[in-house]
């Protein structure tokens, strides 16, 4: 039970966090270059997403129990860890924050410089609308076939993943601007340290380790990976000079 | 090629990120586990022990610099 909630709640925030991404640049691309290339780039975008889930998620389904979770904890914790680590740096003041007001400003003015424009599907919107969304997508992809895979129940993953995308458009289709209120950066930590925690446990256990207590261990890693995670972001913090932090904006 | 080479500098970008020694740490550390497993050892304590260690290491050394 309390493996089905963790799935949930994880996948939701990792799918709402990547989610809020896509959206913003297909806000910027729809705003600049018509919401009929936008569309129509997203919808493609989707299409080539739908076609990879099919063909992983069964594919992962396949492998057996163990090597599915050495792989898959493997691929977790290295994908877990590098989100986690830019987390920290950005709660430390090492890295810029992500700011979607400032990414859809960027977008934006990308989307001017791509020149007038041209009736019908607009290629350069298109593109944009594309790109973002196959991308943020495929982490959303990701995340939902390895979670719900390894847990046996990519029914629950998805509809978390679903469900986390559902939200997350239908505020940006009633804002009809960047979901700047989502406490971004605050997901982005919780997400690292439970795919790191995750990744952990699994692949603990897919290279042949029994945790000593059991399924119940999955939550106490996750404390334990927070615990030290908010040890190393006081550490950094008390390091900084003003001289770190001019250096902080090369970083970013 | 060139698109075959765009798609694997995304995956580079999108499995293994910023730091490689990442990768390369948590690899090391799931055949230590296997090992410790297999000679019955609490192979349990190596990967988040590695992980922690990487973790650290990783973060300072940019605060460092």
């Amino acid at each position: 039970m309390s493996h089905d909630v963790l799935l949930f709640l994880t996948v939701f925030a990792a799918c709402a966090v990547e989610a809020v991404e896509a959206v913003t640049i297909v806000l910027a691309a729809g705003i600049t270059r018509g919401w009929r290339s936008a569309w129509a780039g997203t919808i493609t975008a989707l299409a080539v997403l739908a076609i990879i889930i099919a063909l992983l998620g069964p594919a992962l389904s396949n492998l057996p129990i163990g090597v599915l979770r050495l792989v898959v904890g493997g691929l977790l914790l290295i994908f877990g860890l590098q989100w986690l680590r830019k987390a920290i740096l950005r709660a430390s003041g090492l890295k810029a924050q992500h700011d979607e007001d400032a990414i859809y400003a960027e977008e934006v003015a990308l989307l001017r410089a791509g020149g007038e424009e041209r009736p019908g599907i607009d290629p350069f919107g298109f593109t944009v609308s594309f790109k973002g969304v196959l991308l943020e997508g495929l982490e959303v992809a990701f995340i939902a076939v390895t979670f719900g895979g390894n847990q046996h129940n990519v029914g629950l993953a998805a509809i978390a993943a679903i469900a986390a995308v559902a939200v997350v458009v239908l505020a940006g289709v009633l804002a009809h601007k960047p979901l700047s209120r989502v406490p971004e950066n605050t997901l982005k930590f919780g997400v690292g340290v439970m795919l790191t925690a995750f990744g952990i446990f699994w692949g603990a256990e897919g290279a042949g380790a029994e945790w000593p207590a059991g399924d119940a261990a999955s939550p106490l890693i996750a404390v334990f990976i927070l615990l030290v995670s908010l040890g190393l972001v006081s550490v950094l913090r008390r390091r900084q000079t003003p001289a770190a932090s001019v250096g902080a904006e090369a970083i970013a | 090629m060139r698109r075959l080479r765009a798609f694997g500098a995304f995956l580079y970008d999108f499995v293994i990120g910023d730091d490689p020694r990442i990768a390369v740490v948590v690899v090391l550390a799931l055949g230590l586990t296997a090992v410790a497993a297999e000679a019955g050892r609490a192979a349990w304590v190596v990967l988040p022990v590695c992980v922690v260690g990487v973790l650290a290491f990783s973060v300072l050394r940019v605060g460092k610099d």
